[in-house]
């Protein structure tokens, strides 16, 4: 076999093309945007899915693609957020960008120095870790009221418009939107460029068999340490941009609740796949905000439904749902 | 779906008999789901009830309720719900509000939105300074704490306390009001206690065992309404320190009228001060207790989140008589200011200068009555109480 025909073999074209940009990757932010001027009036709710997206991607880095299984990333998010509070209730730091690369350094800083330790653990027990350690930052949020503002949070935090020009929109929203939906495109191509590359391809060797990847050499641990950093830094802006859009910042930042919904919302849409994050976080707040206005006693039930019947059914998420009918269908066609 | 079926039939049948009704819309902002569901269930009934005893009153007007589960007390999702109900349902009034980070959160859009928004429940005192179109009906922890310091010192004769309390907002401030106007009026306070958090019950024993050792006079305790004030009365009871010689007493969120019967007789002798409980002997309240029970079952009882609720509908529909259905914020405000109520828990005003209510505690005992339940007898009352934080304008509650 010549060079030429090893190039040319399915195997090796599929590997090659794999980080090609795809048509229908543009798909998601058409439609962002068009939801932009089709509903003006769900731009607050539009926001928060946007945010959740952001804070589902870091957790595809992390969980998805380096198989590190957390259930504590929310310190992260938290992290981000109070950094952006702190500095502009003490009227230390209020510009909104510059403010997300500090909510963003501090979260990276503190995912560093926790993943130094925790990463040595892996499976349950790195589990109950991420947790307890969310757990403690939220306590000290909780006691250090005279700082964080406690149960009660930072209200009214005085954020500048953004590059000087355009005011955060209290009633609809509007700016809030488009600028989560430009800081949400960044870090979606920072994510992509980085799963792609062969430190993207390192991390999933780790995932799928982390004993071969000791034995060809690759610095596990080091690796491990620097996605986890990187993961934490995006949620550190994710968290930064829910404390800039609410102008405002409480203890639900650092909550399991936000650490378990954004890990279900990762599997709904299916993990390690980039834009399971979209999906699941679409369809998860969607649900759950129609339903609770129908029925605003009842509507968990209608969500946990469709939690079982995807667990049951469809261990890849909704995503994983698209892929298996694609086999299917390309399976029957194949057929002689 | 088939309560909210109940609700609009209700609404279509007050609204047929006067063929011109004036349609106001309210939006209802609490948790219908969640930890918060039972609280927020007292609200929608207060709410309820509310409409039914006074059907007579509100014509012809007619007071749509649109209901938002604020879920969780995160803020951000009870933002959305009251932009969206300002935004999409272009409502005349908001209401509601379980958790006070809730209210804390939503007050830039209340303001941003103009229209008057009552507050049922949450109970952070500086919440109302956040936006001038906050009104509260329920009460502030100043309320009760404030005057149950001076009563523990004047009339239970007390020199030594120990406060213990729920590491969160409301715990905080119910001690600092407590031990104000306590130790202003000779008392002590020896050990000041956090009893975990709000979030779950924690094991109360090692914490009332050493107010045991400590053998003061009073112990003086808040913890939230609910399960939480239900294992405070079960733990008292199990260590014997109603026999050790020390009282329990607490604002009335640890005499909830919904919990009462299930604390048993270790409850007897607790005394209490709140604004409300089902027990009050006045016309109002009797009626609504009996509508309550015959709507609801006989095990059901209103309590002082209902209240909030029934009193801010209340002001609602004075803001509504009083503006003519049209809702204009300001002339809402301007009607609501110094406005006077017959309310279940007797008179109620709205402070003028701070939106806040002005009511009467009741200083409490729980007894058992001849029917075998326990009942709560009232010792004594102060008049037209104003949240003591705001009076003083103690720390965060004086205005900006």
């Amino acid at each position: 076999m010549s060079a030429t025909d090893l190039q040319n073999h399915p195997a090796a074209r599929a590997l090659a093309q794999r980080h090609r940009l795809r048509v229908w990757e543009g798909l998601p932010w058409l439609l962002a945007l068009a939801c932009y001027f089709a509903f003006p009036r769900y731009l607050g709710f539009g926001t928060e899915i946007l945010i959740t997206v952001l804070f589902a991607i870091s957790l595809d880095l992390a969980l998805g693609y380096a198989g590190i299984v957390t259930l504590g990333h929310a310190a992260f998010f938290g992290a981000g957020a109070y950094t952006v509070g702190m500095l502009a209730k003490n009227g230390i730091w209020t510009e909104p960008i510059t403010g997300l690369l500090l909510g963003a350094a501090v979260a990276g800083l503190i995912g560093f120095l926790s993943g130094l330790v925790l990463l040595r653990t892996a499976g349950l027990t790195l589990l109950m870790l991420t947790l307890c350690f969310m757990g403690l930052l939220e306590e000290s949020a909780n006691m250090g009221a005279d700082f964080t503002g406690g149960f009660d949070g930072l209200d009214s935090l005085p954020i500048k418009p953004i590059v000087g020009m355009f005011e955060f929109d209290v009633l609809y929203s509007k700016t809030q939107y488009l600028y989560v939906l430009a800081v949400l495109f960044v870090c979606f191509v920072f994510t992509r460029t980085l799963v792609y590359s062969p430190f993207g391809h390192s991390l999933t060797g780790i995932r799928e068999n982390t004993l071969r990847m000791h034995a060809v050499g690759a610095p596990v641990e080091r690796r491990l340490v620097i996605c986890y950093t990187i993961s934490a830094a995006i949620a550190g802006i994710a968290g930064a941009l829910w404390a800039q859009a609410n102008a405002y910042v409480n203890l639900s930042t650092l909550g399991l609740d936000r650490a378990a919904t954004v890990l279900i919302i990762l599997v709904l849409g299916g993990y390690g796949r980039l834009y399971g994050a979209f999906v699941g976080a679409f369809v998860y707040m969607m649900l759950e905000h129609f339903l609770s206005k129908l029925y605003p006693e009842a509507w968990q039930l209608g969500l946990g439904l469709l939690l079982v019947v995807i667990a049951l059914f469809a261990r890849g998420g909704i995503l994983g749902i698209g892929e298996e009918l694609r086999r299917r269908f390309r399976g029957w066609r194949n057929k002689p | 779906m088939i309560k909210r079926m109940l609700a609009a039939t209700a609404a279509l049948a007050i609204t047929t008999a006067f063929a011109q009704a004036q349609e106001v819309k309210i939006g209802l902002v609490a948790p219908f789901t969640g930890i918060g569901a039972e609280l927020g269930q007292q609200i929608d009934r207060g709410v309820q009830q509310f409409l039914k005893l006074n059907a007579g009153k509100i014509a012809p007007y007619k007071l749509t309720i649109i209901k938002r589960d604020d879920k969780n007390p995160s803020g951000a999702d009870s933002k959305v719900a009251v932009q969206e109900l300002l935004t999409q349902e272009n409502v005349d009034a908001l209401a509601g509000w379980i958790y006070s980070p809730n209210a804390i959160a939503s007050a830039p859009v209340v303001s941003a939105g103009k229209k008057l928004a009552v507050i049922m429940n949450a109970g952070t005192a500086f919440i109302t300074n956040l936006s001038p179109y906050y009104v509260r009906t329920s009460f502030s922890m100043w309320h009760a704490g404030f005057a149950l310091g001076e009563a523990a010192a004047k009339q239970l004769k007390a020199k030594t306390a120990v406060v213990g309390y729920s590491d969160f907002p409301p715990g905080k401030d119910s001690l600092a009001a407590f031990k104000r106007a306590f130790e202003a009026n000779g008392g002590q306070v020896i050990d000041e206690i956090p009893m975990g958090g709000p979030a779950q019950v924690p094991d109360f024993t090692p914490f009332f065992q050493r107010v045991k050792d400590k053998k003061p006079d009073l112990f003086f305790v808040f913890v939230p309404a609910g399960d939480h004030a239900l294992a405070v009365v079960k733990t008292y009871g199990a260590l014997g320190m109603k026999a050790a010689g020390i009282k329990l007493i607490g604002p009335g969120d640890i005499t909830q009228d919904i919990k009462l019967q299930a604390m048993g007789d270790a409850a007897i002798g607790l005394i209490t001060m709140h604004h409300y409980n089902a027990d009050l002997d006045n016309p109002v309240n009797k009626a609504l207790v009996a509508s309550w029970k015959k709507d609801y079952g006989a095990d059901a009882t209103p309590d002082f989140v209902a209240i909030g609720a029934y009193d801010g509908m209340a002001a609602i529909l004075h803001a509504v008589q009083a503006t003519k259905g049209k809702m204009d914020p300001d002339a809402a405000l301007a009607a609501l200011k110094g406005w006077k109520y017959d309310s279940p828990r007797g008179p109620i005003a709205i402070d003028p200068e701070t939106r806040d209510i002005i009511m009467n505690e009741y200083l409490v005992e729980v007894v058992k009555g001849a029917d075998g339940k326990l009942h709560q007898k009232v010792l004594g009352k102060i008049d037209a109480v104003k949240d003591a934080c705001k009076a003083q304008k103690i720390g965060p509650c004086a205005p900006k």
